[in-house]
């Protein structure tokens, strides 16, 4: 298996462990670290892509996938912590207000 | 890569001893007291003695603490440290590990010291060492603003990344561009072959000393000395992050800590106060900095330059010393309202004014 | 050399996203994440990637992670106990999951990589701050304004508002 081979398959598995992650966990702050890993995912293919390119445009995407994520973990953290402060949980199956109660 | 290896580690082991010497001493004269006196000649021998005392001391590691996690935290604190080293110049013939983004990449090792101070805290189950964590997160992060941007205005300068590069500018072995006196050129002072201190960074566009000025501030917040060490605070927090650490553990923190001192005063000597260059410039026959640079390739070229870097570093770590002792500690909301309402907008200001010199003059 | 480095990178970041999904401890869910972000900037590195690795070291070591452990702790009380996390929907998640990573190598067709041509050039960051600022220069000013909303929005969210008191 050639190198940019192994680089892909880990890519894929970096955003199906992300997605995984994001399903299962209860804990909204799990479920920030699996979009994260996904956001990472895409990041690593587009380098390995660019790495047999002769310009930069793969390199720069990353780049701004890097700083849209930034923005995502800053406000996604400020609503986690809002949160936690008016329910008293960071479970988001328990925030359920809205719910229709049976 | 491996010269500096064996030239840094002795470097920061002998630093360390010599520097908590130097600051007990210091300390001792500006209270008006004596300082250490017993050990050796004038207490020379004192942190010897203490460092001996803290390697035969037991490890303790607290029943309800985080075992692997409280025995990994101390190395996590020092080893980003000790990686930055490893891209400075040393002299005008040697750095160990060049690459064109080293400046970006000492700002990220910076950054990530971080994480080795709340792994420490967390491991801890100590509630001072929460506090502290939570402190010194919320303060690296904060003053991480002001420091990236004070070292922005000097790549506007110098327009590199590459330290050796920046250095190179900063005297007489610049190659292809001219120095002019406080970088202004419609003045016709052509300072590139006079050298010395006139044609350091400071000086080839004085507003990088305001620049330097928040440079040091962040810096000494980054590395958690006084008046910014609430992370450690002792007389509410016990000693922070670190309270329930002894013994060797205790001594790599505590190594790390002074280890950082030099680390950002090595950058702000390489990027404000002309790197590995002769503070002698070049007047009439008395060709000083020619004299004190040494000719390329020989091994005087080498001493030279690390002779100036080093005890120009020593110097800034000497200012940190005094403006500990100096200075009592800020709270924690001061702390953050000066990062945030006061260094960050004028660091900004200064950003400007120093593009503007850049492209107007 | 690089060969192996580049491996070891990569067993690095298997395992620990193994460690963040099977671990039910929060904390070391966010070290494991901490060993994945090093390792994939020691493989951009290692990809010639050299600024984009500095820019991972920086903002997400540096930055992401400090704020995901700083949620974490201000979500638990400061208590000290460990924040254990539980987990559902296993098996949806899995087969959607594995599903998806099937899909994803079938439709691959496995490809060689040129590492003649790739962009070694001196001054690679020259090269790249040109680019921002020719090619990239809207999604750049743009992404300038999507920090400052995001900045903003992120102070307003998370500051409280309480108008009997002082700050």
């Amino acid at each position: 298996m050639a190198k940019s081979d192994i680089l892909f398959y880990l890519a894929t598995f970096l955003f199906c462990s992300g997605l995984l992650i994001t399903f299962t966990k209860q804990n909204a702050i799990m479920i920030l670290v699996g979009i994260e890993l996904m956001l990472n995912a895409a990041n690593l293919n587009l380098v390995v892509f660019n790495y047999q390119k002769q310009n930069l445009d793969g390199q720069l995407f990353a780049l701004f996938i890097i700083l849209v994520a930034v923005c995502e973990a800053a406000v996604g953290i400020a609503i986690i912590l809002k949160t936690y402060h008016f329910y008293h949980t960071s479970v988001p199956d328990q925030i359920n207000e809205l719910k229709e109660k049976f | 890569m491996i010269s500096t290896l064996f030239f840094i580690l002795p470097l920061l082991l002998f630093y360390t001893v010599i520097v908590v010497y130097a600051e007990r001493k210091i300390s001792a004269f500006m209270q008006d007291r004596l300082g250490p006196m017993e050990v050796g000649y004038y207490g020379l021998l004192q942190t010897v003695a203490d460092l001996l005392k803290l390697i035969q001391k037991e490890d303790i590691l607290p029943a309800a603490a985080d075992k692997k996690l409280f025995k990994i935290a101390p190395l996590l604190i020092f080893v980003p440290i000790f990686l930055g080293f490893s891209v400075l110049p040393l002299s005008p013939a040697w750095q160990s590990s060049p690459f064109s983004s080293a400046l970006f990449f000492l700002l990220a090792v910076i950054s990530l010291d971080v994480i080795g101070i709340i792994v420490a805290g967390w491991a801890s189950n100590n509630k001072y060492s929460m506090l502290g964590t939570v402190r010194s997160a919320a303060q690296i992060i904060s003053y991480e603003i002001p420091l990236g941007l004070s070292v922005l205005c000097v790549c506007v300068l110098s327009q590199s990344l590459d330290l050796q590069e920046i250095s190179v500018q900063q005297g007489i072995l610049v190659k292809d561009q001219a120095n002019h006196l406080f970088g202004i050129s419609a003045w016709g002072v052509d300072t590139t072959l006079t050298g010395g201190f006139i044609t350091w960074n400071v000086f080839r566009m004085p507003v990088l000393f305001f620049v330097w000025i928040i440079f040091f501030i962040a810096s000494l917040a980054e590395s958690n000395r006084a008046p910014f060490d609430l992370p450690e605070a002792e007389s509410e927090l016990v000693a922070g992050f670190q309270t329930e650490y002894s013994g060797s553990r205790w001594a790599i923190i505590m190594l790390a800590e002074y280890a950082m001192m030099l680390l950002v005063s090595f950058i702000g000597v390489i990027l404000f106060w002309g790197s590995w260059n002769t503070p002698l410039p070049n007047m009439g026959s008395f060709t000083l900095a020619d004299w004190t640079t040494g000719s390329p390739g020989s091994i005087s070229f080498q001493v030279w330059g690390i002779f100036w870097l080093v005890s120009k570093t020593l110097f800034t770590v000497a200012l940190q010393i005094w403006v500990r002792w100096t200075y009592p500690r800020t709270r924690l909301d001061q702390l953050t309202s000066l990062s945030w309402k006061f260094l960050t907008p004028v660091a900004l200001l200064l950003l400007i004014i120093c593009s503007l010199w850049k492209l107007l003059l | 050399m690089q060969e192996f480095v580049l491996y070891l990178f990569i067993v690095a970041s298997v395992v620990s996203i193994l460690i963040i999904i099977l671990n039910r401890n929060v904390f070391y869910a966010a070290l494991a994440l901490l060993v994945c972000l090093i390792s994939l900037a020691g493989i951009y590195a290692l990809l010639n990637a050299e600024f984009l690795a500095i820019t991972q070291l920086l903002i997400y070591v540096g930055g992401v992670m400090v704020l995901i452990i700083f949620g974490i702790m201000l979500t638990n009380r400061i208590s000290g106990k460990p924040l254990y996390v539980k987990s559902q929907n296993w098996i949806a998640g899995i087969s959607i999951s594995v599903g998806l990573c099937a899909m994803i190598v079938y439709a691959y067709t496995p490809m060689t990589l040129q590492t003649s041509s790739a962009n070694t050039a001196e001054n690679h960051i020259q090269q790249i701050g040109k680019e921002l600022m020719s090619t990239y220069a809207a999604p750049f000013e743009l992404s300038g304004i999507l920090l400052l909303v995001c900045l903003v929005g992120a102070a307003l969210t998370a500051s409280s508002f309480k108008k009997n008191t002082h700050g």
